[in-house]
């Protein structure tokens, strides 16, 4: 770099500024166009998806959410299928995710801190089919019954990742003042930690936490063959369970009548997209809100 | 960051009036004679927490290596390379066409959401734009990756490969059809071409939101030298910006590209799911996590080891995609790796 540098900007002032100037327009244009090219698809899909959910939706209510009928209730039915899994996702990512992230803002700064917190970064990019199979391997192979927990388990292992960087990033970021202040008062550290310090970063926990669930709840790839999906609800712990993410995918891609089950699969998928972008969204806010504030 | 002199003042007295009340009932506590050894308990209850981040890791390879092993034990390296895939009647199987789509299309997405994710990236930092247009612009791209895979999926069906049909692959196909990479297009707008532009669509967030990061830790006087030698933004941006944050870059776009990879619903659904190893990118593949998620279902004892196998080889590739990207970014933000 340092060596490199006076020979390249010597060739660059020995060119004339006209053309500099215009070579700076096209380039500063075409970094505008990309912003531009980035955009179009996401107004493509979300105009898409309004312009088809919205009638489909309005057209059905509230029909698709009142259950059960013969051609009614399959929205209700996947929402109820997809709250049972997030939940299931959190009983198990949550304990990993967020004491693993205390771990590493409290006592992670040693060989065994820099593993986990690595290991944890290259986790969030698992392929969530690969969460699938694992799941599949572990619950379906061994108990032979497609079962809610098997997709919670997939859930729950694409889940851990995120809520372990982020409630790392927010319990550091609580001042050393207020850990110092509990130790010299004479507290023991936990004590300090689960009275002072969780509470002081409880917001950025939980912003944390509907991240993981934001990330998680549309997936569908991990849900095709731990809990396959059927038409009647929730019906036993060892019975497929339907999820509102495998239903749009089963509606369009094997659906039994077109007619009927395109109108529910845009309905399904406009809630879905709804869902994801405000949990998202508002965990930003959330977010922006604490930033803004100093902490 | 702004932050006000009014809040600076105002947090930590508030903060710490809280602290001490909880601190209060946290010593009587202690003084109660709760657990002696608490300290000790706690930390040995985080420290397994984060030990079973580790273990997660190591049992999910080993879940997918005990059930990839009777295909392993059959097909050996061959199955690398091989492209047989016949459940039915000789019972063979090979991961040669799903590898070569999976790279292929990863690689076509990462090259269309390199150029325009970096260079929105830049537009981001370096353009210093107002904050009521950047700041929108830049959630806006994240939404992008907040949109679900399977949404992705149907929009390519009814959208994308209609437009793919009717328009876009007839016109390249006129204008490069000369090539072997643009030949006929045979699979009714199922392709290559159409699974590489969703999953680009996908992982631009990507590729933005962390070389956005790693742009924004370049040092302000490498661009202040050349301002001060009298460098035109696109200057700056060239000859010192760019150089400066590219192993952060490399390092976005091989996250972008692991992403890529294991991406699988989007994919399936436009890709049109046939074994095919060559250059048109007209014709429709298949990828690893596409014909896992197809076959699974109704595999039988030897391909659903084979199917382990993929995603076996899914899983390592992804993690060795991850590691390398992730310290590539690494590098750049200790701001070390301008020196190398």
């Amino acid at each position: 770099m340092a060596t490199q540098a006076p020979t390249r900007t010597n060739s660059i002032m020995r060119d004339n500024y006209g053309r500099r100037r215009v070579v700076n327009r096209i380039m500063v244009g075409l970094l505008c166009l990309c912003a531009i090219i980035t955009l179009v698809p996401l107004f493509a899909v979300g105009g898409y998806v309004v312009r088809e959910g919205w009638p489909a939706l309005v057209g059905q209510f509230p029909g698709i959410f009142t259950a059960p009928s013969p051609e009614g209730g399959e929205l209700l039915y996947g929402l109820e299928g997809t709250a049972l899994l997030i939940a299931i996702a959190c009983a198990i990512g949550l304990p990993i995710g967020i004491l693993s992230g205390i771990y590493l803002a409290e006592f992670g700064r040693n060989r065994l801190g820099d593993t986990v917190r690595f290991m944890s970064d290259v986790l969030a990019g698992l392929p969530s089919i690969v969460a699938g199979i694992v799941a599949y391997s572990i619950v379906v192979l061994t108990t032979h019954h497609y079962t809610p927990f098997a997709g919670g388990l997939a859930l729950g292992l694409l889940m851990f990742p995120t809520v372990t960087r982020a409630t790392e990033g927010v319990v550091r970021l609580v001042p050393d003042t207020l850990r110092e202040g509990g130790l010299a008062l004479g507290v023991s550290r936990w004590r300090t930690i689960v009275s002072v310090i969780i509470p002081a970063s409880l917001s950025g926990i939980i912003t944390g936490v509907v991240l993981g669930i934001a990330r998680v709840a549309g997936e569908t790839a991990p849900l095709i063959f731990t809990v396959l999906g059927n038409l009647n609800g929730f019906s036993g712990w060892d019975q497929p369970l339907p999820a509102l993410p495998l239903q749009i995918y089963q509606d369009f891609i094997n659906p039994q009548d077109p007619n009927q089950d395109y109108p529910v699969g845009y309905a399904g998928v406009l809630v879905l997209f709804l869902f994801v972008v405000l949990l998202n969204l508002g965990a930003r806010a959330v977010a922006a809100r604490r930033m803004a504030r100093g902490r | 960051m702004a932050i006000s002199p009014k809040h600076q003042v105002e947090e930590p007295v508030a903060k710490q009036s809280v602290a001490m009340s909880a601190l209060h009932k946290a010593t009587v506590a202690h003084r109660r004679g709760g657990l002696v050894n608490g300290d000790t308990l706690f930390r040995g209850i985080t420290t397994f927490f984060a030990l079973s981040v580790l273990l997660v890791a190591v049992l999910m390879i080993a879940t997918l290596w005990y059930n990839a092993r009777a295909s392993m034990a059959h097909f050996g390296f061959g199955f690398i390379t091989s492209n047989a895939w016949d459940p039915n009647l000789k019972l063979l199987f090979g991961a040669g066409p799903f590898i070569f789509g999976t790279i292929v299309s990863s690689l076509m997405a990462i090259v269309l959401a390199g150029l325009v994710g970096v260079g929105v990236a830049l537009l981001l930092v370096e353009l210093r734009l107002p904050r009521w247009f950047s700041t929108p612009v830049s959630l806006l791209v994240e939404m992008l990756a907040a949109i679900p895979s399977v949404v992705y999926g149907v929009w390519g069906i009814f959208v994308l490969i209609p437009l793919m049909q009717a328009h876009i692959d007839p016109f390249l196909q006129k204008l490069f059809g000369w090539t072997p990479f643009f030949a006929l297009d045979t699979s009714g707008g199922h392709s290559l071409l159409t699974a590489a532009l969703v999953l680009a669509v996908m992982i631009v967030p990507t590729v933005t939101t962390i070389s956005r990061d790693v742009i924004r830790v370049v040092p302000a006087d490498q661009r202040e030298a050349l301002l001060a030698l009298g460098g035109t933004q696109w200057e700056v941006i060239r000859f010192a910006v760019l150089p400066y944050a590219r192993p952060g870059i490399i390092g976005a776009l091989i996250l972008a590209m692991g992403r890529a990879v294991g991406e699988t619903m989007a994919v399936t659904m436009v890709i049109g799911n046939s074994s095919y190893i060559g250059p048109n990118v007209f014709s429709s593949a298949d990828t690893l996590a596409s014909r896992i998620a197809n076959n699974l279902g109704d595999a039988g004892d030897l391909e659903l080891s084979a199917l382990f196998e993929l995603g076996l080889i899914l899983l390592v590739v992804s993690v060795l995609l991850n590691v390398l990207a992730r310290l590539l970014v690494w590098s750049v933000s200790r701001g070390s790796a301008a020196m190398a």
